[in-house]
């Protein structure tokens, strides 16, 4: 018995330890799970990389892009990590601030994303929209505003997301505050009636739309398009919002440690080409930020297109995260 | 020497003594190593953590303990009906399996029992519209504090029960055949025989339930429909996972140990002192002594107790079937997922029983030896202090341990030995509670046997407690395994894609639209779970 467990002990440890060796002609990308997930991007990512230029590709990753950045304020200068892939605009300021990063210098391909890019450290590869996502079986007339969100039906009940627990959750909120500026106290006011419950993540969140829990839920405009293309069906719908739709940006970095492998700025490179931007849409389920060599399935045409792109810069969500979070908080806890 | 029990004392250096020190010691180490990392992290700049004491925390830590407190009577009152129930009918068919189902909920993610509850007793659930008559209306849902506490009963009322159930098991038959000839009634045999028995263990009991429900997360803010139903484990993590602030993180920490630690206090001083009976079984049969209506009474309480924890289980099991399960059962990932949880999970569970085991002995070694009526604080510690591992978030302890691993060598390599020892210690509790009360009946018959024929350490385990022993640890060894099982907290923080274990896997796959999947893990899970209680009641039988 005791041999059984020591045999299972060394099978479990084994990758690890020659994981953890830093091989010459590799190149350690930190990222958040689902990127990596047999059916995200990472694998494709990875192989397409590794056939350019013949290293190895290694992928560290955590929960998502709040736990990727705490990771590296933990890990500071001994971080193993030449590449950051899979901070968001609202991440960025702080995660400047450690003093890890590095510019990105010249890239070759261009970077599309909608209000345009300029940023030495990091550089986009993917964007989406937050939507409400709402079940076509459920709810017949769905919200066409914000204003028609905040003041409609208290009985069509939306779950949200915490936003001192996930990315979503965040979003709702500077996207709320966004359309009311100083009047998002009231607007949170009113729409509380309608919220059914607020869950620590987007899992839970979503889980209680695809079960029949509730008949809308904060998430992506791209949500749909997952259902249309795996599983055939145009049940979920998001809903277009006149005031526009808040925007996420995924971004990646090099940093100090990256700098110093020729690969990393390669990797940034390779990221914004078509071979890493192919990949994108269908499985990181967003709007690739740069140029595609296949074009989008058809479904993603069918998606809502916002009319405008809300965005507040990073610094200013730096600044401001705590107080708006904090006004949240106190509305949704009277 | 064998004037009377003042004068056996124990000497100061029984290895039962040592043992229980040493996992004292691994406990602390790993509670305080926890909080010493997320210290030295904040190093001079504690702005946060007095930033972190405000109006609104103190309604968070009231409602905190509110609901853990309400939970408790809920799940731990019920409880002690039904396993008195189950401990009266000792034969009938399904027993065996709804007992077994019993231990499934602890594997169970928070999110997929969630899930499982709304199926029932939700706006869309089974019940909503035979529960929208009965409100008169629109059926709102569980949200708010009522779904709280049916989630937090549907985890912890089959806890209870089978740790009672655990303790009832340490009444001698001689006395039910004793009771059985003085022609003895129900309500006689509870009071003189069974309610004894849970007694002893009801403070203990109560207390893990307590901490079980104070830091609960994703139920409370899943189910507690927003900010105004949140627990200090969620300032915790967010102080964390969010802010990145470890001198908040480390006073809400210790505000959350502190209160629970009161609270814990109050609840194991509500108990009294009995000590276990002393006689020697001779006779292994049973003596019903059940009127009629008792009987159906009884048969009652165990059929609604079943459908209350099947239900929800019912509706993971359905969840489940609707997966490609052929295709999840061919998928690596399952596969590799499925073998890095037993793989980690039994040797944590192997570990927790160890651990466990040394503690109890301890106790009962210092209760036993000592003179005066007060515990010493070791004999506390070992029996009842261990249990407050589990009101340190796994946030806390991931985080920490992080931080002092970087400074020791490769985070990486240490992450498995790290979700194992952790989970260890996270059973403790719950082992414990099914160690302690045959351990210390076995004691009270054998202690001054083996003190006038000088048997101690190995042998006095290997020929005297150890036969008696075997079946509690058994249990104790599933149940440890099964909550290792269905760990997320340590294993978010410490495990990379390299380390999957099935709920993470769950959660990866929740979490990028993949619903179906989920629900065939979580049914994957459930069943590994129920496999793991067949296998240990087997073993335990075998032994005894």
């Amino acid at each position: 018995m005791r041999g059984t467990i020591s045999l299972l002990l060394a099978a479990l440890f084994a990758p690890f330890s020659a994981g953890a060796a830093v091989a010459e002609g590799s190149l350690t990308i930190y990222t958040y799970e689902s990127f990596t997930a047999d059916w995200g991007p990472g694998p494709i990512v990875q192989k397409a990389f590794e056939a350019e230029c013949s290293c190895n590709v290694r992928f560290v990753s955590v929960t998502d892009g709040v736990a990727l950045l705490n990771r590296l304020k933990l890990e500071g200068q001994s971080t193993k990590a030449d590449i950051v892939l899979g901070l968001d605009t609202n991440l960025t300021t702080d995660a400047k601030a450690t003093g890890l990063f590095t510019p990105h210098g010249d890239l070759t391909n261009e970077v599309d994303v909608p209000g345009g890019w300029s940023d030495d450290i990091f550089v986009p590869y993917d964007y989406g929209y937050f939507a409400v996502v709402y079940d076509s079986e459920k709810l017949k007339d769905p919200p066409k505003s914000m204003a028609e969100l905040v003041d409609g039906d208290p009985s069509e009940k939306i779950a949200i997301e915490d936003p001192r627990t996930s990315t979503p959750g965040l979003g709702l909120v500077l996207w709320i505050r966004k359309i009311y500026g100083d009047k998002a106290t009231d607007a949170w006011a009113k729409l509380k009636g309608r919220v059914l419950t607020v869950t620590p993540g987007w899992s839970e969140a979503y889980g209680l739309l695809t079960k029949g829990e509730a008949p809308m839920v904060l998430s992506y405009t791209t949500s749909p398009a997952y259902h249309m293309i795996e599983e055939k069906t145009d049940r979920y719908k998001a809903a277009s919002f006149a005031e526009g739709h808040y925007m996420q940006i995924e971004v990646a970095g090099m940093t100090k440690k990256g700098a110093e492998n020729p690969l990393a700025g390669k990797f940034l490179d390779f990221m914004t080409g078509s071979k890493f931007q192919d990949a994108i849409p269908e499985t990181n389920w967003m709007y690739p930020a740069g140029r595609t060599d296949k074009p989008l399935d058809p479904a993603f045409g069918q998606l809502v297109k916002p009319a405008k792109s809300l965005i507040y810069s990073s610094d200013e969500v730096a600044k401001n995260r705590k107080a708006w979070v904090d006004e949240w908080l106190s509305v949704m806890s009277r | 020497m064998a004037l009377g029990d003042e004068q056996i004392g124990v000497a100061p250096l029984d290895g039962r003594v040592a043992a229980g020190a040493v996992a004292l010691a691994a406990v602390a180490l790993v509670a305080g190593g926890a909080l010493a990392g997320l210290v030295f992290q904040a190093g001079s700049d504690w702005s946060g953590a007095f930033a972190a004491f405000d109006l609104y925390l103190l309604r968070v830590a009231r409602f905190t303990l509110f609901q853990a407190v309400l939970s408790t009577v809920l799940s731990v009152a019920p409880a002690v009906v039904v396993a008195r129930a189950f401990s009266r009918h000792p034969k009938f068919p399904g027993r065996a399996l709804m007992l077994r189902l019993f231990a499934v909920p602890l594997a169970l993610p928070a999110i997929v029992a969630a899930l499982g509850v709304l199926a029932l007793y939700g706006r869309a659930g089974i019940f909503s519209g035979a529960l929208a008559k009965l409100a008169g209306g629109d059926w709102s849902g569980v949200y708010g504090l009522s779904g709280i506490l049916i989630a937090h009963v549907f985890f912890n009322l089959p806890l209870a029960t089978r740790l009672f159930l655990q303790a009832l098991d340490t009444v001698p038959d001689d006395q039910w055949r004793l009771a059985a000839q003085l022609g003895m009634g129900a309500r006689p045999a509870f009071r003189f025989l069974e309610w004894p028995a849970m007694r002893a263990s009801l403070p203990g009991i109560a207390g893990l339930v307590f901490m079980l429900c104070v830091t609960s997360f994703t139920i409370v803010l899943m189910l507690g429909g927003g900010p105004r139903a949140t627990t200090l484990e969620v300032a915790i993590y967010q102080a964390l996972r969010f802010d990145f602030d470890p001198a908040r993180a480390v006073a809400l920490t210790v505000m959350q140990i502190v209160l629970a630690l009161v609270i814990f206090i109050a609840i194991t001083r509500l108990g009294g002192n009995y000590t276990a009976m002393a006689n020697l079984s001779v006779t292994r049969r049973r003596y019903a002594m059940d009127g009629k209506g008792e009987k159906s009474f009884d048969l009652l309480v165990i059929a609604v107790a079943t459908l209350f924890v099947a239900g929800p289980m019912a509706a993971v099991v359905i969840a489940g079937l609707g997966a490609d399960l052929g295709r999840l059962a061919a998928d690596e990932a399952v596969r590799c997922a499925c073998f890095t949880s037993l793989a980690l999970a039994a040797p944590a569970a192997f570990l927790s029983a160890g651990l466990s085991l040394a503690l109890v002995a301890c106790r009962r070694a210092l209760e036993y030896g000592r003179r005066q009526r007060r515990a010493s604080w070791l004999e506390w510690a070992s029996g009842s202090g261990a249990s407050l591992i589990l009101v340190l978030p796994p946030t806390v302890i991931g985080a920490g341990w992080f931080i002092i691993l970087l400074r020791l060598g490769d985070v990486y390599a240490a992450a498995p030995a790290m979700v194992i020892a952790v989970n260890a210690l996270m059973a403790i509790p719950f082992a414990v509670r099914v160690v302690q009360p045959a351990y210390d009946a076995a004691s009270a018959r054998n202690e001054r046997l083996c003190g006038a024929l000088g048997i101690a350490g190995w042998n006095r385990l290997r020929l005297i407690d150890g036969p008696v022993l075997s079946r509690p640890l058994g249990t104790a060894f599933a149940f440890a395994m099964a909550l290792s099982l269905g760990d997320l907290g340590v294993i978010a923080l410490f495990g990379s894609d390299r380390v999957q274990t099935l709920p993470y896997l769950l959660m990866q796959r929740m979490g990028s639209y993949r619903t179906e999947d989920a629900a065939g893990i979580a049914l994957l899970l459930g069943a590994l779970c129920l496999g793991l209680m067949m296998i240990s009641d087997r073993l335990g039988r075998n032994a005894a």
